[in-house]
């Protein structure tokens, strides 16, 4: 990976999903791109404006600022092959069977 | 003001859209989310904005617009043709958008399961910055198809719909409809507001469009049943027209005016009643322009305002006619005394004209109306739509103590019913006929009192002249019968004698 990845991921309140999205997004990246990205977590309930601002309806929603195309996937991001593909990143061989 | 929401007496909230809160028995319900579901074009967005617009303009209550559908810029735009200036009251904080309108151009993905909490955590947000006390969300519809769960949306929908309760914010919501007699809304979102339902219709009868708007519900509290029409003006935006339902309770009085006619005055025991509407039919022709010429000079005489409305003539003509029976409208409207508005029918719907001609008779708060003719404006609207203007015309009229004359105009020149008259014959008070009666080769004209509630009034079919000094009425027909059916059978006066004895004299006896 040659560009650096920013990841916002909204979340709402500290609930188990916030926490399983935490997690699934963490275990992707590190295993995808090591230290290569930023991971911003903010919740709407300490910061409704930024929700407002973004434009953000369900929670947890993760938006990939970086690299473009901006891109965002909504859930609480266990359905790995899904985030993978919604951040561009290669489907280890285990995962899929096309690409 | 907050209320508790688990009190049995449920509160209404005066949404303050025209006519809307006299069929709800008051409003909406407070602290409540009423369901507004309809078909595209009825006109949801519209009563979703005013709801808010209202509650700004006249209740100094601010409101939150959640848009699921048309992005703010729309809606700004939109409801700026109808005269709301959403942009200004946005900077006055008084109105605030939550904007979940689709994005175009972006690609979303779903990977796992979640909620809509930053809806929600929004619309709090948005509620408490500005005080809010009333929230329109436009539309449900909208938000089903941005997210592909519907179970997940019909959750979220019912947590953002008890936030809302919780803190005592009134909802509307609107929902879709796929037709205008079937299922309450798509996506069953109804199960979760349910509470109270609002259908809007925008139906096409008989070639011609009727919007409608029906309380379906209201949970605990009463409202107005059935289909009341509205309209939509510039400037106003939605305005329901109450019909008769509240506004059955007028008032009569016995004070009597004249009919601008000595010898009509005297068939009708005196004049007309003030808080009546007489209602005048015949043919083409016959002198019912002229009737509601000889009402309109009668008024001026003794000083009373009068307002005409002219849907037949221009308004040359009609002032052309007036001066040839010796009438000088000029004069009567310079003096202030008259008003004569002319409209063809076919400018606007009948509940455009009804609104216009509310509006005109309270500006100019007249002694006396008179609509030359009804039958113009039948033409424009389907027979449940006519029916309905005269019901609210007639019971708004006499509310403000104003004597009415309407004209209908009879298909056949010799007799027979006008379609108007069937129609609306039960809610005048008072009927007098015109009919040309054909003499041994000559066309005369006769007038008959059919009806005068609450008064004794000449029976006879008398005839009658018109000429430069207005219509002069005359003996009755007595070598005549039929008239009224429009086959007139001349009998001789012989015949007349043993007929007048079988029932004996009761020329003048009887009511209306």
């Amino acid at each position: 990976m040659t560009s650096k990845f920013v990841l916002k991921l909204y979340v709402t309140g500290q609930t188990p999903r916030t926490e399983r999205a935490i997690q699934n997004l963490r275990r992707i990246c590190e295993q995808s791109l090591g230290s290569q990205y930023q991971l911003f977590v903010i919740d709407v309930l300490e910061q409704p404006h930024l929700a407002e601002q973004e434009r953000i309806l369900a929670t947890p929603t993760l938006i990939k600022e970086l690299p473009l195309p901006v891109r965002r996937i909504i859930g609480d991001l266990s359905d790995t092959l899904k985030v993978l593909q919604g951040l561009d990143l290669p489907i280890p061989r285990t995962g899929g069977t096309q690409e | 003001m907050s209320h508790n929401p688990h009190q049995s007496a449920i509160e209404k909230l005066a949404t303050g859209i025209g006519g809307f809160d006299l069929i709800a028995n008051g409003g909406v319900p407070e602290g409540r989310t009423t369901l507004v579901s309809g078909t595209a074009g009825s006109a949801k967005t519209v009563f979703a904005a005013q709801f808010l617009a209202e509650g700004i303009r006249k209740h100094n209550e601010h409101g939150v617009f959640v848009t699921f559908e048309e992005p703010p810029s729309d809606i700004r735009r939109n409801m700026g043709s109808l005269g709301w200036d959403i942009s200004t009251w946005e900077k006055e904080q008084r109105w605030v958008f939550v904007d979940a309108s689709p994005q175009p151009g972006e690609e979303v993905m779903f990977a796992g399961s979640y909620d809509l909490g930053a809806l929600l955590a929004r619309i709090e947000s948005a509620v408490r910055r500005i005080g809010a006390r009333r929230l329109s969300m436009d539309s449900l519809g909208a938000i089903f198809t941005q997210f592909a769960d519907g179970a997940v949306v019909r959750r979220e929908l019912f947590r953002v719909a008890s936030a809302l309760k919780r803190m005592g914010v009134t909802a509307v919501m609107t929902g879709e409809r796929t037709q205008e007699y079937g299922d309450i809304a798509r996506y069953g979102v109804e199960e979760f507001v349910a509470d109270n339902v609002i259908i809007l219709r925008n139906v096409l009868e008989d070639e011609k469009r009727r919007r409608t708007i029906e309380i379906l519900k209201f949970r605990g509290t009463s409202h107005q049943k059935g289909e009341f029409p509205f309209t939509i003006m510039s400037g106003e935006g939605m305005v329901v027209i109450p019909l008769s339902a509240i506004e059955l309770k007028q008032r009569s009085s016995d004070i009597r005016v004249t009919s601008g006619n000595v010898e009509l005055d005297h068939m009708c025991g005196g004049g007309f009643f003030r808080d009546s509407i007489l209602l005048v039919s015949g043919a083409t022709g016959t002198g019912k322009t002229l009737m509601t010429t000889e009402f309109m000079a009668g008024g001026v005489r003794r000083g009373e305002r009068c307002l005409l409305f002219a849907f037949e003539e221009s308004r040359e003509q009609l002032f052309r006619n007036a001066t040839g029976w010796g009438v000088d409208f000029e004069q009567m409207e310079h003096d202030g005394l008259l008003r004569v508005v002319c409209e063809y029918p076919e400018t606007a719907g009948l509940e455009d004209h009804l609104i216009a001609m509310k509006k005109i008779i309270t500006d100019f708060r007249p002694n006396r109306v008179a609509v030359d003719s009804l039958s113009a404006l039948e033409r424009v609207s389907t027979i449940r739509g006519f029916r309905e203007f005269v019901i609210s015309l007639t019971s708004f009229i006499k509310h403000q103590e104003i004597a009415g004359m309407f004209t209908a105009t009879t298909p056949s020149l010799m007799g027979g019913e006008s379609v108007t008259e069937t129609h609306i014959s039960t809610l005048t008070d008072s009927i007098i006929l015109l009919r040309y009666v054909e003499m041994y080769g000559e066309m005369r004209r006769g007038l008959t009192v059919l009806k005068m509630r609450g008064s004794m009034h000449d029976k006879d079919i008398r005839e009658f002249t018109i000429d430069n000094r207005g219509m002069h009425i005359g003996r009755p027909f007595r070598q005549v019968t039929g008239i009224l059916s429009g086959n007139p059978i001349h009998i001789t006066p012989g015949e007349i004698d043993r007929l007048s004895g079988l029932f004996g004299d009761d020329g003048n006896a009887g009511q209306g």
